[in-house]
């Protein structure tokens, strides 16, 4: 009984860790937009922010200052803060609903995120807060949810540019989330491939069975999809169709101010980082050092964490996973500030035209290579599997 | 000048034939078909002094055989000119025929440039203060004809700069020109000769004779005569400059002389009056007392809002109080010469709404013989014009006085007439109601049962008939006080009220339709087609009442024995 | 006029793919994030401002301490968006600067209509009025911002002065006064 109290508490802590993170790197990934957007435009970005006390502690105070660290904050109390306007026309409780919706799947979604891994004897276990078996299963049906939160927006705001917004928003899901279901197959098969002598579709497996090659790079077609897509499922530019300023005056958060709007915005930011992260462990191997290519003498290279004690490997790998996803938030950014948004039609065409029958040629193409591949390394080792 | 007219020449201006009076003056000749000769000294109403030398221009007369008379031909066989060999001023000389003119020759230009040169050469540097920029005949010329740079380095001359030649006239005499304008309009016209000049040569100073000074009341006509900023006006100056001041054509009404005046306003503030020609009437010249009568229109007793009982009120309100207090018993009205023809007009209307005699009171003062007259008020002919008159009113309101005492007058629509000052004792007004619609306060103001305010002369716009019977437009200056209507418009509302049918603003225009098919005198007068130099209208009507105004500059009494001359103005 | 149509060139296999454009923007974008930055912390750096730069109108005096406006409007006038109201006004007789004659009573710019064009500075026939350094114009209300002319003097100062053309006026006056040439 003692355990299991243990284990539940233990839980929870977890779980607050974990949304105090994601949530904090949501926070300060919008202070990173702003902040990569001025440099991309040569500027310095928000420095101004100071927190009485802090900011007076020489030399460090105002360095943090002039990084903007207290940016978020300002912000977050400025949103709380903020007239909270409920305009007359819209539906309520929809209009109330909206911005949960769009906030509750990226938080849910990092339940099932493997996020390091911890030696218990000898056996590598993940630090995750569930590891479920269908874990990439989880991730893309309640990641998809977050559209509802859209789409909800637009049509309880009553008016006709979230509408259009939110319109844009659920076809536009609805055509990648096809392409980025189809471009993870090959991951799939790759990790359930009786070669990695693993099993199950949890993100777990999926990063050891990188140690020898990140997927990323023989697969780079599947993982260049998946990207596109994501980007498309985050609304990100170029696809930040539902959005849209300059047609849609702000799509589908026109009718939104303060606290509800910030939640849009937070929710957005957490989609990214979820969606960094998810890249990161389907094909940039997770939390792996670096490729090891099979060789065994090389393991300390993919899995160094596993030869340190556990109060040092585990959060290193941690780090060195948050590390790897926060290059692709980076990117994120870099992109929006260099690629203008595509239009509607060309949105369509990418995603119809383009991605889904290039993912449905990568799937077969990498089955054949798999099976392939199976069957001219994995005969000797069938023994293994019938013991 | 009567001839003149029929009388006309034809005479070459540099090449270009024209056909102007015979006997006219040069200068007058050629601005009358738009050629410029720059002149200082020559003005049309004062005699030709031909002291500046600044209309210096070439003339040449075509060529005869002194002895046969036969004109002398060049080998194409057109007539020679004869020119002569200096220039000639333009002001001296009068149209012939066949004269010739070189207004823009190389001689006629160096001369004007020469001209230009001396007449700076001791003018100081004083535009930026000097209250005649911008309307500056030396400024203008010399932008025009002058030479564009001095030669001049010396150092000028020191002449004294602020002497107050009279209560309204400041001299500044280096600006001064000595082009004697003001000399001779005080000699001529003002038949006050008081100004002359003193010294010689570059000291040449303009002041008065010793013990005398600029005071009559024509003074402020020479400081709009002098070409320069000599002469300004102690009140105008340093007010604002002219260059914002936009004119308004309107009339002075200090009596019924009729003076037309030109009103200078800048958003919606009124800085000066001055003349403006009208050769039938005041020919170029004012009153000085007329000039200051703009000070009304800021005057601290004016009075701004509708009053009911002593309470302020609405027009709404002011109106209805009116309508009741007609319908209480017997109503006169007090009109006044101070009325447009246009307010008269719809004082007759109401008149005939609600009927009671029309009152006037004959305010008589001290005439000039020149440009002011006997009779203070400028329109009491349009009440007779109007029939609001039958005959010359009596200068107290005794009669209407009678009546109070008797009780047979319970109401009293007044039209900016002090009744208390006209003879109807305080006591005895309180017995009546009083309506008063009126632009100032006075006396019968306070006693008065609902105020109405109106316009002034410079806030409205309308006619006047002076006493030559001559109709005159007067233009809006300035916009009045918020909330404040026309005099016409507040009669068409208290009509409407009484009657109670709906109101609509009389224009000008509409009511001289009505006036034209109503009154004879009237009859084809189009308000827009009054010249600006008035209409004179039949007086022979009125040949028989015995007007106060006697001879003016302009005015001949009718009553007065035929072969009376108009003046030699 | 003829009409010639030219065809579009036909985009090869990699331009079709974009990425090479992509590509190359993002390079753009990269090296923009690494140069230098442009941006001026405002109120700690301040702009160097060249010395014909066009900033606030203020009225200035002589190094006497004449105030050198005479009131004379033209730059009232001149001012496009009438940004300039003068009260023009005399000098009492007993003012040093008696010979002047005249000053402003008031002079009041409106900075929040005044669009910096230099037409007063320019039209001044006596330098009195001169457009200075003066860049940043804050208030609370609208009264604030419009200056009146303690304040416009204020601002101002004294520049020198090439001609003395006042005093030059006065010198011969007095020497007149003492019997000198008239
Ligand atoms: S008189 Fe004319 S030229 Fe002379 S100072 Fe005055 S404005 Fe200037
Ligand atoms: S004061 Fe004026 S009008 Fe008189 S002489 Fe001098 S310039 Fe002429
Ligand atoms: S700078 Fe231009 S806008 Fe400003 S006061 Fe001077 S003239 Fe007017
Ligand atoms: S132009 Fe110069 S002298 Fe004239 S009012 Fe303006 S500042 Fe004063
Ligand atoms: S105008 Fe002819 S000389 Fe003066």
């Amino acid at each position: 009984m003692d355990s299991l109290l243990l284990d539940i508490v233990i839980k929870v802590i977890f779980a607050l860790l974990f949304v105090a993170v994601i949530m904090s790197l949501a926070a300060y990934s919008v202070l990173g937009e702003r902040k990569v957007a001025s440099w991309i435009q040569g500027r310095v970005g928000p420095n101004r922010t100071a927190l009485p006390g802090i900011s007076a502690i020489p030399v460090l105070g105002p360095q943090l200052v002039k990084l903007g660290i207290w940016q978020p904050l300002a912000d977050g109390v400025k949103f709380l803060f903020k007239e909270d306007p409920l305009p007359g026309h819209v539906n309520k409780l929809y209009y109330c609903l909206a911005p949960c919706i769009a906030l509750v799947p990226a938080l849910t979604t990092m339940v099932v995120l493997p996020v390091g891994q911890y030696m218990d004897g000898d056996v590598v276990k993940p630090i995750i807060l569930a590891n479920v078996d269908i874990g990439i299963l989880f991730i893309l049906a309640f990641g998809s949810l977050g559209v509802y939160g859209i789409v909800i927006g637009g049509w309880a705001a009553n008016s006709k540019y979230p509408y259009f917004g939110g319109i844009r928003s659920s076809a536009q899901m609805i055509s990648y989330e096809l392409a980025m279901g189809m471009s993870i197959l090959p991951v799939l098969i790759w990790a359930n491939g009786p070669n990695s002598g693993l099993a199950g579709l949890s993100l777990f497996n999926i990063v050891e069975s990188q140690q020898g090659m990140w997927l990323g790079v023989w697969m780079p077609i599947p993982a260049f999809i998946f990207l596109v897509s994501l980007y498309a499922e985050t609304n990100r530019l170029p696809f930040d169709m539902p959005e849209s300023e300059t047609e849609l005056v702000g799509g589908f958060h026109t009718e939104y101010g303060s606290f509800k709007f910030g939640l849009f915005f937070v929710g957005e930011y957490a989609h990214m980082v979820i969606g960094s992260a998810v890249f990161t462990i389907l094909f940039l191997g997770g939390w792996n050092f670096l490729p090891d290519f099979g060789i065994e003498s090389l393991h300390w290279l993919s899995d160094p964490w596993a030869l340190m004690p556990n109060w040092l490997g585990g959060p290193l790998s941690v780090i060195y996973f948050i590390g790897k996803t926060l290059f692709f938030v980076f990117l994120f950014m870099w992109v929006r500030w260099t690629l203008p948004r595509f239009r509607y039609d060309q949105v369509m065409t990418l995603g119809w035209k383009y991605l889904v029958p290039g993912a449905l040629i990568c799937v077969v193409a990498y089955a054949i290579i798999i099976g392939l591949w199976d069957i001219a390394f994995a005969i000797d080792q069938t023994p293994a599997i019938v013991e | 000048m009567a001839d003149s007219e029929t009388n006309l020449v034809t005479i070459n201006i540099d090449g270009n034939e024209h056909s102007v009076p015979n006997g006219m003056n040069l200068v007058d000749a050629c601005e009358s078909v738009g050629v410029e000769i720059p002149h200082y000294c020559y003005h049309p109403k004062l005699s030709v002094a031909g002291n500046c030398r600044m209309c210096l221009v070439e003339m040449g007369m075509p060529m005869r055989d002194r002895a046969t008379g036969e004109p002398v031909l060049d080998d194409d066989g057109v007539q020679k000119i004869g020119w002569m060999p200096k220039p000639a001023i333009a002001c001296a000389s009068k149209t012939m025929p066949g004269l010739h003119l070189k207004t823009k020759s190389d001689l006629t230009k160096e001369c004007r440039e020469g001209v230009m040169e001396f007449l700076l050469v001791n003018h100081p540097l004083d535009c930026p203060i000097c209250d005649q920029a911008g309307e500056c005949r030396l400024q203008e010329f010399a932008t025009d004809y002058g030479r564009g740079f001095s030669r001049y380095v010396e150092e000028k001359n020191v002449k004294p700069k602020r002497t107050k030649l009279g209560p309204r006239v400041t001299l500044d005499d280096e600006r001064c020109i000595l082009c004697s304008r003001c000399v001779r309009f005080c000699d001529e016209i003002d038949e006050n000769p008081v100004l002359g000049f003193t010294e010689r040569g570059s000291y040449n100073t303009l002041t008065c004779f010793p013990g005398t000074q600029l005071d009559s009341n024509y003074s402020l006509n020479t400081v709009d005569l002098c070409p320069v900023g000599a002469l300004t006006s102690t009140d105008f100056r340093f007010k604002m400059r002219v260059w914002f001041l936009k004119p308004t054509p309107s009339i002075c009404t200090e009596s019924s002389a009729g003076v037309n005046t030109e009103v200078w306003s800048r958003e919606g503030v009124i800085y000066r009056i001055t003349p403006r020609r009208n050769d039938l009437v005041n020919d170029t010249w004012m009153a000085d007392t007329g000039r200051a009568l703009y000070h009304q229109v800021e005057a601290e007793n004016r009075m701004k809002s509708f009053r009911v009982d002593g309470n302020r009120a609405s027009i709404g309100e002011a109106t209805q109080r009116v309508r009741e207090l007609m319908s209480v018993g017997p109503v006169a009205y007090v009109g006044s010469g101070q009325m447009s023809v246009e307010e008269q007009w719809m004082l007759r209307k109401l008149a005939e709404v609600e009927p009671g005699a029309v009152h006037f009171v004959y305010h008589q003062g001290e005439g000039d013989d020149r440009l002011i007259s006997k009779d203070k008020t400028p329109n009491l002919r349009g009440g007779l014009l109007t029939g609001l008159l039958k005959t010359l009113p009596e200068t107290h309101l005794h009669a209407l006085r009678d009546q109070l005492e008797k009780g047979e007058v319970k109401t009293i629509v007044c039209f900016g007439e002090d009744l208390v000052k006209a003879g109807i004792g305080p006591d005895l007004l309180k017995k009546a109601n009083i309506i008063y619609l009126g632009s100032h306060r006075n006396d019968t103001t306070d006693i008065a049962r609902v105020l109405i305010p109106t316009l002034t002369v410079f806030e409205r716009s309308g006619s006047f008939v002076n006493q030559q019977f001559r109709l005159q437009k007067f233009a809006q200056c300035v916009p009045g006080p918020a909330g404040l209507l026309p005099t016409t418009a507040l009669l068409a509302r208290i009509i409407s009220e009484i009657k109670g049918d709906a109101y609509t603003a009389p224009s000008n225009p509409m009511l001289w339709r009505e006036m034209g098919l109503a009154i004879e005198q009237f009859a084809g007068v189009e308000f827009a087609k009054i010249p600006a130099t008035g209409l004179e209208l039949d007086s022979s009507a009125f040949a028989q009442l015995p007007f106060v105004e006697e001879k003016g500059w302009h005015y001949e009494p009718a009553a007065e024995p035929a072969g009376a001359e108009s003046s030699a103005h | 006029m003829a009409v010639k149509v030219v065809d579009r060139s036909p985009l090869n296999f990699w331009e079709k793919t974009y990425m090479p454009q992509v590509l190359g923007g993002l390079k753009i974008t990269l090296d923009n994030m690494l140069r230098p930055k442009v941006t001026l912390q405002y109120p700690e750096e301040r702009p160097t401002i060249p010395d014909n730069y066009r900033g606030v109108p203020t009225l200035v005096r002589d190094p006497n301490g004449r105030e050198k406006c005479v009131s004379c409007q033209l730059c009232e006038f001149v001012c496009p968006p009438k940004a300039i109201r003068i009260t023009p006004g005399d000098i009492d007789d007993s003012d040093e600067n008696a010979h002047v004659e005249k000053r402003p009573k008031d002079f009041e710019i409106n900075m929040l209509r005044c669009i910096y064009c230099g037409m007063c500075q320019e039209v001044c026939p006596e330098e009195a009025i001169f457009l200075q350094d003066i860049y940043s114009v804050s208030g609370y209300s609208r009264e604030e911002l419009v200056y009146h002319k303690a304040k416009l003097y204020e601002l101002g100062g004294t520049l020198p002065d090439q001609h003395y053309k006042w005093d030059r006026k006065k010198e011969a006056e007095e020497k007149v006064a003492a019997g000198g040439h008239h």
